[in-house]
């Protein structure tokens, strides 16, 4: 993806050019960047302390707490599962792997709504799995564990997607060459497909992890929106903004926006470390 | 302490294809032997299957006298050379090199300094003492294969086992390359296993080479005796370019051309069956063992005269078939040959084999009265 001047339209038609440049600006200025700078100002609409009251409630402070808690587990998932997966898709040829390799995109395809019906009706009181977790007195949803299982569904691929063409671009000679050198599989696993990964690994983390955060369709539908305590931030600022709290909404909203802002300049970052490395691994190998 | 590699019977199956068939060799203690065959004929799945990182449907290998199909590769003693170098990206040189000694369990790990020494003279045995920081991203190919190769004998193998490993070097590099390897196995003495599809590659290396096809071994013998003596017309053509000559045997074993009066070769291995009169056989002649003679009555016409550096490449048509002479450069002047000129052949040296199984092969050669002839 070097970048390359665009040399054939560089010296046409000037207003073309001008009349193009400007509509992309409009575009970008009054879709992307106005709302953005919106949700920090009426963030801020009654000042440093109306924002650090907003934030610092009981009710908005559980659902910081809560995200966090929500996205950390899914976090741990989405690697453990991320990487035992696409080990085990890009490293065997297996019947029922590209059966596999499609479910997996099924959280990408399916609407977080839907996601979120579907283990209504598997794990709520009405569904199949309901009488027999109520007679565990196991609650899943309108509840912590049913939020979890929500959010992983839906970040489910990302690890995974980043890290199986990596696996099969990078092949396995490096692993074999480990073995054969006498390391055991966790000195194999640790020493060179850990750090052969890393960049790969981490990228789908951020990318989990600012979907985690985000989710709101999900876990609206399986948590029940119940205030302070099964209130993610997303699901807060609709809350809020539903109980005319418009500063609380609006504080809770920058929140969740920095977060994106720093997940894309991670992003960027990661990115560029990723391509360079590869690139010059590529050009030399 | 080299080691004997014994393989019995090895067959392997992939789905429908079978990649080994029952292959049998074996590899005296410290020699350098070449498994030589076109892709798909099993020679990288055999080596693979003696480092334990592929395995036998049936059969045994024995290293030292001692079954290892079920032993782990890690714990099998063997130094393993990829043909794309599969070094640690992420490790330096140094790194790379002493890895095999880092994760030796406690006991029997060396200390950091042994370690740092050991890599220390390891990196100066492939003269790279000079890269030990930097990372294989900025090393050329030769580098790393040497690098590749210094890790693979810091775990002291009792076995190195190198696949293709100057299959991604350019020609001048594989050649420096193959001969330093050359040298090093003289020095060390480490049983080795060289897998390639170049048989000047093996030819050049190789203390033994073993030609494999389809899965099957073709021959096992030394560089000499595969080109002297090959044991099929595969062995032949594989180990370099080969005529083929349609001709019939006529009285004493004399050789002509199928369709020509021209007499070329002459069996000399008298009384053999294949040299009864009459007899159809297919003559496999090198371009080099293959004279022309202009003449105006010659069967033969050359269709073209091109120059390929020490040699002048000859192509002429012998009643249907194109048949290609190789000469020195500085003797195509004396043959007065060009595009459209008649000329005679002679064959200095050919074989051909039996059709049915029936005998062995016949040697020829250019008949001792040929010039009167």
């Amino acid at each position: 993806m070097a970048k390359r001047p665009a040399v054939g339209l560089r010296r046409q038609g000037g207003v073309a050019n001008v009349i193009m440049i400007v509509v992309a600006l409009v575009f970008m200025v009054l879709f992307l960047l106005l709302p953005l700078v919106t949700v920090f100002a009426q963030a801020f609409a009654s000042g440093l302390s109306g924002y650090i009251a907003s934030i610092t409630d009981p009710n908005t402070l559980s659902a910081i707490w809560l995200t966090l808690i929500v996205a950390a587990v899914a976090l741990v998932v989405n690697v453990v599962f991320g990487l035992a997966g696409s080990w085990a898709l890009a490293r065997f040829r297996f019947p029922g792997r590209l059966a596999i390799l499609t479910v997996l995109d099924l959280p990408f395809s399916v609407s977080p709504v839907v996601a979120g019906l579907m283990l209504v009706l598997l794990y709520g009181r009405q569904g199949w799995l309901g009488p027999w977790l109520e007679a565990h007195n196991l609650k899943i949803i309108f509840a912590l564990p049913g939020m979890i299982i929500a959010t992983i569904f839906v970040t489910l691929p990302f690890v995974a997607r980043e890290l199986i063409p990596l696996m099969e671009e990078q092949g396995a000679d490096e692993e074999e060459a480990a073995i054969l050198l006498g390391a055991s599989g966790w000195q194999m696993f640790w020493r060179i497909t850990i750090p052969k990964l890393r960049w790969g690994l981490l990228y789908g983390v951020l990318l989990s992890n600012a979907r985690a955060m985000g989710e709101f369709g999900a876990v609206s539908v399986v948590s029940g929106n119940i205030l302070g305590l099964t209130d993610t931030m997303s699901l807060d600022v609709k809350a809020l903004y539903d109980g005319y709290n418009i500063v609380g909404s609006f504080a809770v909203a920058s929140l969740l926006a920095s977060l994106a802002l720093v997940t894309l300049v991670a992003k960027t970052v990661l990115e560029r470390q990723f391509l360079t490395r590869s690139t010059k691994e590529e050009v030399s190998a | 302490m080299a080691g004997h590699v014994s393989i019995r019977d090895v067959s392997r199956r992939f789905g429908a294809f079978t990649a080994l068939d029952a292959v049998s060799l074996d590899i005296p203690a410290g020699e350098l032997v070449a498994l030589l065959g076109p892709s798909g004929s099993g020679k990288t799945t055999l080596l693979r299957i003696i480092a334990g990182l592929d395995f036998p449907d049936t059969g045994q290998v024995l290293i030292n006298g001692e079954d290892n199909v079920a032993r782990h590769p890690r714990e099998r003693g063997v130094g393993f050379v990829f043909q794309h170098y599969a070094l640690f990206r992420h490790m330096t040189v140094a790194g790379n090199v002493a890895f095999g000694l880092q994760v030796r369990p406690r006991g029997l790990r060396p200390s950091k300094a042994e370690i740092k020494a050991r890599v220390a003279a390891l990196l100066d045995l492939v003269q790279l003492g000079w890269l030990a920081d930097r990372y294989p991203s900025e090393l050329s190919g030769g580098q790393r294969q040497r690098v590749a190769l210094a890790r693979a004998l810091a775990i002291e193998p009792r076995l190195l086992l190198l696949d293709e490993p100057f299959g991604a070097l350019d020609t001048k590099v594989r050649k420096e390359l193959g001969q330093w390897l050359r040298n090093l196995h003289h020095d060390q003495a480490i049983t080795s296993l060289l897998v390639t599809h170049d048989q000047e590659e093996a030819l050049e290396l190789a203390d033994r080479i073993v030609l494999m096809s389809q899965g099957r071994v073709e021959q096992i013998g030394t560089p000499a005796e595969l080109y002297t003596k090959p044991a099929s017309p595969f062995v032949l053509e594989f180990l370099g370019e080969a005529n083929r000559i349609a001709g019939v045997v006529g009285e004493g074993g004399l050789v002509r051309v199928a369709g020509t009066g021209d007499a070329v070769a002459q069996s000399i291995d008298p009384g053999h069956a294949l040299a009864a009169a009459g007899q159809a056989v297919t003559l496999y002649v090198r371009p080099h063992d293959l004279l022309l003679e202009a003449r105006a009555d010659g069967a033969a016409v050359v269709r073209s005269v091109k120059v390929a550096g020490a040699f002048a490449k000859i192509e002429v048509v012998l009643a249907d078939q194109v048949l290609t002479a190789l000469t020195p450069l500085h003797r195509l002047p004396s043959l007065h040959l060009q595009e459209g000129s008649r000329a005679r052949l002679v064959v200095a040296q050919g074989m051909s084999f039996p059709t049915q199984g029936a005998g062995g092969s016949l040697q020829f050669a250019a008949p001792r009265s040929f010039a009167m002839a």
